[in-house]
C-alpha cells in the first residue's frame, strides 16, 4: 500500500457511477475466464473427446474412405475435431447455477448495464474456444496435416471455429435465461448432434445420399466444414487442385456462420431481456 | 439531507391473486436504521426486492435516496447497498476477487477500490481467508464478505434483508456489531428485515411491523411496547403498609397498584420515569426495599395484540419447517414465489439449495 490510507472514521467516500459498457464487459468477463481454470473437470473432456474421435476416426476409416473416395482423412476430418471441440462450450451452466443461487440479482442490483452480463460470458467463451482450437490443431499438424494456405490459413481456420463456437453459444444461453434450469442447459448438448453429424461430417457431399444428402444441403455445418477444409486443402476430394485460398468456400462459411448466429444470438438476447426485465 | 432516505407511498405487489406486499407506507429518514419485522412470508423480502430494484411495484410508489425505484431503477442503485436474504457469493472466487468485481461494477479506478477494500475489510473483518475461495467459508463468513460487497461503493444507504437469519450468537452479534458501526460512523441508512424481536429491539431506532403485507405498527421499539399496555415497577417489600400503598398511588404517571404477598406492581406509562419517585416514595413510608424492577412489555406483546399470533410462535414453526427439509422453501421471497405460481420471480431455485451453515472455517 503506497497511499497513506484514511481511518475508518475520516474514510474517503468514493462515489458510485455506471462504468461504462467496455469496462462492464471486461469486468464480467474477467471473472468468467478466472473460473474456467478452476473447473477443470467443464475443460479437459471438451478437449480430449474430439482429440480422441480424430485419432479413432482417421485410424478406422481413412482406410476405407480413401478407398471408396480417395480424400486426405487426415486433412478432411481436422476440422471436423476442431468443431467437436468448439461446439457447446459455453458459460451456460455457470450462468444458471448464478440464476439459482442469487448471484445473478446481486449483479443485477449494481449499475452494470445488462448486455455486458452476457458479452462478457461470451468472450470469456470466445478465448476458451479458440484456446481450445489450438491443440487439436496441433494434434493435426504432428500427424501430418499439411496447410496449403499456410500460418495465415492456420489463424484464420481458428479464428472461424472460435466464431462458430461463440454463435453456437447463442442457443445453450438463449436456454439458460429463458428457463434458469441446469438440467435444460445440459439437455442442450442435444442440439450439437443434429447440427454436427447430419453434415458432411465423415463424407464428402458427393458420397452422401438421399435424405442426409438434402438436409446437409441446408446444414449450416456443411459449409463451415467446407470452408475449414478449404484452408488446409486445395485438392482434398482429390480432383483437380483448385486456387490456394477458396474465397468461395469461405465466404459461404461466414455467411453460413453469420446466419446461425444471427439466430442463435436473437434468442440469447430475447432470453436475456425477459430475464433482466423485472417482474 | 433532508429527503427520506426510503419513502413509500401505498407500495403493493402481488403474484397472480396474491397480495404480497399490500399497500405499505414508509418515511424513514437518512441515519436512521429501520427494522422491519415480521415472521415469514409477511412480504419483508418482498418489498426490500421492490426497493431495491428487482422487482416492479403493482401499485404505489417507492423513493429510495429521492429516486423512484419503477423510473429511475439505475439511479437507485448508484446508491443502494444490498445484502439479499441468503449470501449471494460464488463460490469459486475469493471473497477479494469477489469484492474486486463488485467495485469494478460500480465503476471505482483502481486506487479506489483498493482503499474500500481496506476499509470494508477493517469494518468487516474476514481475515487471511480473505484469498481462499468463499466455498470453504463457514456461513457467518460468508454473510459478512456478503455486507463487505453491499458496501464497498460505499452506499447511502443499506438494505439487508435477514442478515442474520441461520447464524449462530456470535456470529449474530458480530453482524449487529458492525452494522452499528456502520450506522454511527458513516451514518449509512440501514433499513433492514427480521424475524428476531431481538434483533429489531437492540438494533433499530423504529420498528414498523409487518403482518400478511401490511404495516400493522410502527414506532421507537419503546413506543411500540408502550402501546400493548403499561410498564410495571415491580418492587418486593418487606413491611408492606397500606400506608405505603397510598403513598404511590398518590404519585403522578402512576395508573395503578397492585399488591400481592410482599409484592407491589406499578403500572405506569412510562415505567422509567417514575422509577425515582416510586423508590423516594418506598423510602420515605419506611419500607424496607429488597428489589426494585422495572419490566417493559416486549415486542412479542405488539405482535400478538396486533396480530393475534406470537412471532416467536410463527418463527419457530418455520424452524421447524426448514429443518423437516423444506430448506429455502418456507423462506419469504419463496413462498411468495410459491403463492402466485410463477415459476420465475422472485426466485428459481425454492428448495433446491441445501441450508449451508455446515462447512468449518
Amino acid at each position: 500500500m503506497t497511499s497513506t490510507v484514511a481511518p475508518a472514521s475520516t474514510a474517503l467516500r468514493v462515489q458510485a457511477r455506471p462504468a461504462g459498457f467496455v469496462v462492464d464487459v471486461a469486468s464480467v468477463a474477467r471473472r468468467a475466464i478466472r473460473q474456467i481454470p478452476r473447473e477443470p473437470e467443464a475443460v479437459i473432456p471438451a478437449l480430449i473427446v474430439p482429440i480422441f474421435f480424430y485419432v479413432l476416426n482417421i485410424g478406422a476409416l481413412s482406410t476405407v474412405t480413401h478407398a471408396a473416395v480417395h480424400i486426405d482423412f487426415k486433412a478432411f476430418e481436422l476440422p471436423v475435431a476442431v468443431v467437436f471441440a468448439v461446439t457447446g462450450v459455453s458459460r451456460a451452466s455457470a450462468l444458471v447455477t448464478d440464476i439459482q443461487n442469487g448471484y445473478f440479482d446481486r449483479l443485477m442490483i449494481t449499475p452494470v448495464r445488462r448486455l455486458p452480463l452476457l458479452l462478457g460470458l461470451m468472450t470469456a467463451d470466445l478465448t476458451l474456444v479458440m484456446a481450445l482450437a489450438v491443440p487439436v490443431l496441433l494434434v493435426g499438424l504432428a500427424l501430418g496435416v499439411h496447410f496449403v494456405t499456410g500460418v495465415p490459413g492456420m489463424v484464420v481456420f481458428i479464428v472461424l471455429s472460435g466464431v462458430w463456437g461463440l454463435v453456437f453459444t447463442g442457443l445453450p444461453y438463449a436456454i439458460a435465461l429463458k428457463t434458469g434450469n441446469p438440467g435444460a442447459v445440459n439437455a442442450s448438448f442435444i442440439l450439437f448432434f443434429p447440427i454436427t453429424f447430419l453434415s458432411t461430417t465423415f463424407v464428402p457431399k458427393e458420397a452422401l445420399q438421399g435424405w442426409l444428402r438434402a438436409v446437409a444441403g441446408v446444414n449450416p455445418m456443411t459449409y463451415i466444414l467446407e470452408g475449414l477444409r478449404s484452408l488446409v486443402s486445395n485438392d482434398i476430394t482429390g480432383g483437380p487442385a483448385g486456387p490456394v485460398w477458396n474465397f468461395t468456400a469461405l465466404g459461404q462459411a461466414v455467411l453460413a456462420i453469420a446466419a446461425f448466429g444471427a439466430v442463435s444470438l436473437t434468442l440469447a438476447l430475447l432470453a436475456l431481456r425477459g430475464r433482466v426485465r423485472r417482474p | 439531507m433532508n429527503e427520506p432516505a426510503v419513502a413509500t407511498e401505498g407500495i403493493a405487489r402481488r403474484f397472480g391473486d396474491f397480495w404480497a406486499v399490500d399497500g405499505v407506507d414508509l418515511e424513514i429518514p437518512a441515519g436512521e436504521i429501520y427494522g422491519f419485522l415480521g415472521p415469514n412470508g409477511a412480504g419483508k423480502s418482498t418489498l426490500v426486492r421492490m426497493l431495491c430494484t428487482l422487482l416492479r411495484p403493482s401499485r404505489g410508489r417507492g423513493l429510495v435516496a429521492g429516486h423512484d425505484v419503477a423510473r429511475d431503477p439505475e439511479k437507485v442503485r448508484l446508491r443502494i447497498g444490498v445484502a439479499l436474504q441468503d449470501a449471494a457469493l460464488d463460490d469459486r472466487q475469493t471473497g477479494r476477487e469477489l469484492l474486486d468485481l463488485q467495485g469494478r461494477l460500480y465503476g471505482l479506478r483502481r486506487e479506489e477500490r483498493s482503499v474500500r477494500m481496506t476499509q470494508v475489510l477493517r469494518l468487516v473483518d474476514i481475515g487471511s481467508a480473505i484469498d481462499r475461495q468463499i466455498r470453504t467459508y463457514s456461513g457467518g463468513m460468508k454473510r459478512r464478505l456478503d455486507l463487505a460487497a453491499a458496501l464497498i461503493h460505499d452506499p447511502d444507504i443499506l438494505f439487508l434483508d435477514e442478515p442474520t437469519t441461520g447464524l449462530d450468537p456470535e456470529s449474530r452479534a458480530a453482524v449487529w456489531e458492525e452494522v452499528r458501526m456502520l450506522n454511527e460512523e458513516h451514518g449509512t441508512t440501514i433499513f433492514l428485515t427480521t424475524q428476531y424481536l431481538e434483533e429489531a429491539d437492540e438494533l433499530a431506532d423504529r420498528v414498523g411491523i409487518i403482518s400478511r403485507g401490511r404495516l400493522v405498527a410502527e414506532g421507537t421499539p419503546e413506543e411500540l411496547k408502550r402501546t400493548v399496555g403499561t410498564d410495571v415497577i415491580v418492587a418486593r417489600v418487606e413491611n408492606l403498609t397500606d400506608e405505603t400503598l397510598g403513598a404511590l398511588r398518590r404519585l403522578p404517571g402512576v395508573d395503578e397498584v397492585v399488591a400481592a404477598h410482599r409484592e407491589v406492581m406499578v403500572h405506569a406509562g412510562d415505567g422509567a420515569a417514575v422509577m425515582s419517585p416510586v423508590a423516594l416514595a418506598l423510602h420515605g413510608a419506611g419500607a424496607t426495599v429488597v428489589s426494585l424492577t422495572l419490566r417493559t412489555p416486549t415486542l412479542d406483546d405488539v405482535f400478538l395484540q396486533l396480530t393475534g399470533s406470537h412471532l416467536e410462535a410463527e418463527e419457530s414453526a418455520a424452524r421447524a419447517a426448514k429443518t423437516a427439509g423444506d430448506a429455502t422453501a418456507g423462506k419469504d421471497t419463496a413462498g411468495d414465489a410459491a403463492d402466485a405460481g410463477d415459476a420465475r420471480s422472485p426466485r428459481d431455485d425454492a428448495g433446491s439449495e441445501p441450508a449451508q451453515e455446515t462447512h468449518a472455517s
